[in-house]
């Protein structure tokens, strides 16, 4: 459905016109705050705002009600301008419980607005956060933010008393309290309820009752900013400059599986993915399993092993091959993965990161697998490397990966990390007729009786992809090294030495399709911020940030990570200084050091939880050249 | 697809250009003869089919077959293989294992494939040892074996990879001996005919690490008491002389000498399309020396094969929604227009 943008329910109280707001919505993970954000998100799209959100779950499905280990969030930027992060310090907060309360307080501007939902402050609420005091009682609070304790349970209650009374039960009535806050915040920022109830129409549509509930939730929110005295204005944030066109809300692992899609299509072949569940992965296997009308085979395999192997099988039978999942799940794949550089044939492996080694932080974000992706294998094994900026850039990743894999034959690993998945933004649609095309194509039949030559290679050392069942092509391959132009098992010394080689300049030969590296700002300067994958938007607004105050820094985003793109080098030494900031402890910089013989300095953080602006403003000024 | 208008392929067709390094007198050479005997036989043309292995010496066997072939990692063939058929119904598809390839490192993707009945063909040949890595046990040595890795004898309870089929309800299951050649033939024919997954376990040989271990069931005068041939609808018998049969006694198999009181009605009678796989996981628990072990076919049964059911949704989904648009699908839901 296709809206321009909507008028808003007017408020008749003062409004203040704002550029953007920051907002978090933030409670226990039986809360419903990530259904309530997302609607925040999808509503603000929808008047046209540039919008980025943050959701921030816990690590355990069902972490005891109302402890720390149990709150979930979700965060909003929203702005009338372009924006690349879900911003760092939040204008709003809204809790559900003191443990919300407790975890999220630090990140809340002084002055800013604290929504908190008083009947969740009751004194068991206190003990699980470990609090003795109420602190809604605190005059600190008062002092330092425009408190508002709202008791949103009993309004609640109060606002559903007839569908009680018809025989909901209090644990239903109870249930619909987000919708409450969503409706507060609405508004608050002016925003229209209309989506969100075409959203709960949709959604529960053999539920009525359910409907009626979250409605006139929404609807008491509404209402109570309109009507309480404690709001005196509420905020107008205009919709941004975005480029003219069509737009749509997309996540990160959405953009990856439509991505993956369209690159089928546009290079003509069925996809197959195999894959085994694994946080923050998993819904890319989800979006491409209801595909299957479009050609979309997917395999829920036994374990990650044979997840990879399995799309290598297909692979080899002539399908646009896919493996999805996260760190832990790529160290299992590793030695299919080098089977695949040996096999010399197309397949996508995708890492969407998570934080830490072995299972570490499985729902937070890190970008601490480069290592992992460029030589985390046995023997010289390298293959291309290309990661995502954001989510939307995923649709594109996708499509650039496959058509590198199947010019080059070669695996090709993608990284995305689990900010960019489960993240959002508006997403201007492309027109299938505007994408370019991937050719692909197979060895012919040979009927003449001639020798099939699998290893014999083209000008960018590609081999031919030749499939089952095509004629006169027979042939063996494997992962024991062979001899190039036969294929032929060979364990001569120089052969080894020529493969190992050759399968390096192949991959080095990716960086002539690729294209130089672009530089935002300055040509050349004091400092340059090299940065890759996820923290690109916080990079970008940082050094547009310092653009504005004057300073000679610029900005230069890796979107390929191996091989590097042929200028890299020569941009690096424009600068006096390079700045390496990373979701690791430097990975990216000890590359950079060892190939270019650069002295980059790094600026790194592994909290599982994305860059701030500030922080790399402060960085950058602190490397500025004296 | 018929291959009528090609001459008609012989053995020496399916050899490879490759030579054949396997040690001399490994059985490994007597099933690369059957199968290239068999292949011919099957009707399909050679770019139809794709062999492929995971590692160990059995594993070097697709090199030697003039067909597709992938020599792959260490266990992983029948998860390759699954993920092949699965976008390739057209081709027929063999996996190549051993002992140690099949059971131990890739017992998982073995499980698997045996109960989503993928339609491959599965080959292990079983020589109870690790060959290729010079000699240690694998999951089949017997107790008490003495070998480079257990020096003071294997205390690792084996495993019986045809229970293990049986166990996770594979659809055709069958033993044959590499020696045995008129019997594997047969065996590797019906395994190619068979619609599912159908696995075979094959006693093989290793005269350098493990010589002799089927002396028992290959020597020409004890193999008619140690190995009763399975024939559906045929009661167990075996002996020289055809007098020794298998009888029930309750739940328990017991060898019993026919004559004295005792008719082949007294007798367990094969069933290879029982539903249930109550019997073939008895007959594959029957261990010699206490009993013959079966050759021949387990189980034959038909069931739903996970590829073709893969290729039945897709084609399901196709008929009521269309082929799918991706046009319309980035334009769905809630969109606005700029500008
Ligand atoms: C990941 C991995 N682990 C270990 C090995 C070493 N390895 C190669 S073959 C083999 C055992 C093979 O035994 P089996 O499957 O019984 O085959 P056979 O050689 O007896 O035919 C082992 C342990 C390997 N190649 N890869
Ligand atoms: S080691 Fe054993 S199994 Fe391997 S080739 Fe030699 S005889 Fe055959």
């Amino acid at each position: 459905m296709s809206t321009t943008i909507e008028p808003v329910v007017q408020s008749h109280k003062q409004t203040t016109k704002i550029p953007s707001a920051t907002i978090r919505f933030a409670g226990d993970s039986g809360d419903g705050m990530q259904i309530t954000g997302d609607q925040f998100t999808r509503t603000t799209a929808l008047l046209g705002n540039d919008i980025a959100t943050f959701p921030d779950y816990p690590a355990e499905i069902r972490a005891p009600k109302g402890t720390l280990a149990g709150v979930s969030a979700f965060q909003v930027h929203f702005s009338s301008e372009d924006i690349f992060t879900p911003g760092d310090q939040l204008d709003a907060l809204v809790v559900m419980n003191p443990a919300a309360l407790k975890t999220n307080l630090s990140d809340l501007r002084k002055g800013g607005i604290l929504i908190c939902n008083s009947d969740g402050f009751e004194k068991k609420d206190l003990e699980l956060a470990g609090e003795t005091e109420n602190p809604l009682n605190s005059q600190v609070l008062e002092d330092q933010y425009q408190l508002f304790k709202v008791p949103m349970n009993k309004i609640v209650e109060i606002a559903l008393k007839e569908l009680k009374a018809a025989g909901m039960s209090t644990k239903e009535i109870d249930r619909c309290k987000n919708f409450f806050a969503l409706g507060l915040v609405y508004w608050l920022y002016g925003r229209d309820m209309d989506a969100t109830i075409r959203f709960l129409q949709a959604k529960f549509g053999n539920k009525p009752q359910i409907i009626e509930a979250n409605t006139k939730a929404l609807q008491a929110g509404w209402n109570y900013g309109e009507t309480t005295d404690a709001f005196v204005s509420n905020y107008k944030i205009d919709p941004a400059h975005l480029p003219p066109g069509k737009y749509r809300d997309i996540n990160g692992n959405q953009a990856m599986a439509w991505g993956l899609m369209t690159a089928a299509k546009l290079s003509d072949k069925e996809l197959f993915l195999g894959s085994y569940p694994i946080t923050p992965a998993s819904d890319i296997l989800h979006e491409l399993a209801k595909f299957k009308n479009m050609g979309v085979r997917t395999f829920q395999a036994e374990d990650e092993i044979a997840a990879i192997t399995s799309a290598i099988g297909a692979a080899y039978g002539g399908a646009m091959a896919i493996t999805t999942s996260s760190g832990p799940g790529i160290a299992l794949k590793g030695e299919a993965i080098g089977l695949a550089v040996m096999l010399e044939i197309p397949l996508l492996i995708i890492n969407i990161q998570r934080g830490g080694p072995s299972t570490g932080l499985p729902t937070k974000t890190e970008q601490a697998d480069l290592f992992q992706a460029i030589v985390g294998r046995n023997g010289e094994c390298p293959l291309p490397v290309i990661a995502a900026r954001g989510p939307g850039d995923c649709f594109y990743v996708a499509q650039e990966a496959w058509r590198i894999s199947t010019r080059f034959m070669c695996p090709v690993m993608i990284l995305s990390d689990g900010y960019i998945a489960n993240g959002s933004e508006p997403w201007l649609i492309p027109s299938m007729k505007d994408l370019r095309k991937i050719p692909v194509t197979h060895a012919p039949e040979q009927i003449d009786g001639s020798k099939f030559l699998p290893y014999k290679r083209d000008e960018y050392l590609s081999r031919p992809w030749a499939i089952p069942g095509t004629k006169g092509l027979m042939h063996r391959i494997g992962g024991l090294e062979k001899q190039d132009v036969t294929g032929n098992v060979n364990y001569e010394p120089d052969n080894h030495q020529h493969m190992t080689n050759t399968r390096a300049q192949k991959v080095e030969n990716v960086a002539l399709e690729i294209g130089p590296q672009e530089v935002e700002g300055p040509e050349s300067g004091d400092v340059l911020v090299l940065s890759w994958g996820g923290t690109y938007g916080a990079c970008r607004t940082a050094v547009e940030a310092c653009q504005g105050q004057g300073l000679k820094v610029a900005h230069a985003h890796l979107r390929w990570l191996n091989p590097f793109p042929s200028n890299l080098g020569d941009v690096l030494k424009n600068y006096k200084k390079v700045l390496i900031p990373e979701l690791n402890m430097g990975q990216l910089r000890t590359f950079i050091r060892s190939k270019y013989l650069v002295d980059a300095i790094g600026f790194n953080k592994v909290k599982g939880r994305p860059f701030a602006i500030a922080e790399l403003i402060a960085e950058i000024k602190r490397v500025l050249p004296k | 697809m018929a291959n009528d208008i090609a001459p008609a392929l012989t053995s020496a067709d399916f050899a490879s250009d490759q030579d054949v390094r396997w040690c001399p007198g490994c059985g490994d050479y007597s099933i690369l003869a059957q199968m290239k005997k068999v292949m011919p036989q099957l009707g399909i043309p050679r770019e139809k089919i794709v062999f492929i292995s995971g590692i160990g010496c059995s594993s070097r066997f697709p090199y030697y077959m003039n067909t597709y072939g992938m020599h792959s990692i260490h266990g992983r063939a029948p998860a390759i293989a699954t993920g092949l058929k699965c976008v390739r119904p057209d081709l027929q598809v063999w996996v190549v294992t051993g002992d140690g390839d099949g059971l131990s490192i890739g017992g998982n993707h073995f499980l698997h494939l045996m109960r989503r009945n993928v339609d491959l063909k599965i080959l292990l040949f079983n020589n109870r040892i690790y060959g290729l890595t010079k000699g240690q046990y694998s999951p089949t040595s017997p107790l008490g074996k003495i070998n480079k890795s257990a020096p003071m004898g294997v205390i690792d309870n084996p495993l019986n990879p045809l229970s293990v089929a049986i166990g996770a309800e594979a659809t055709f299951v069958a033993r044959s001996i590499d020696v045995n050649i008129k019997h594997l033939g047969e065996v590797l024919k019906r395994a190619a005919e068979h619609k599912g997954t159908a696995f075979v376990e094959i006693y093989q040989n290793c005269n350098i690490f493990n010589d002799g271990a089927f002396d028992y069931a290959t020597d020409k005068v004890s193999k008619f008491d140690t190995t009763v041939e399975l024939e559906h609808g045929k009661p167990l018998i075996f002996g020289k002389n055809k007098n020794k049969g298998i009888r029930l006694n309750g739940t328990e198999p017991e060898v019993v000498e026919l004559g004295k009181g005792i008719s082949e009605d007294d007798l367990l009678f094969h069933d290879e399309k029982a539903p249930e796989p109550t019997l073939a996981y008895l007959l594959s628990r029957m261990r010699h020396p206490e009993f013959p072990e079966p050759i021949g076919v387990f189980r034959a049964v038909d069931h739903p094969k996970y590829d073709v059911e893969l290729n039945k949704q897709v084609e399901t989904a196709r008929e009521k929604k269309g082929p799918g648009d991706l046009d319309a699908l980035f334009n769905s839901g809630e969109t606005w227009t700029v500008g």
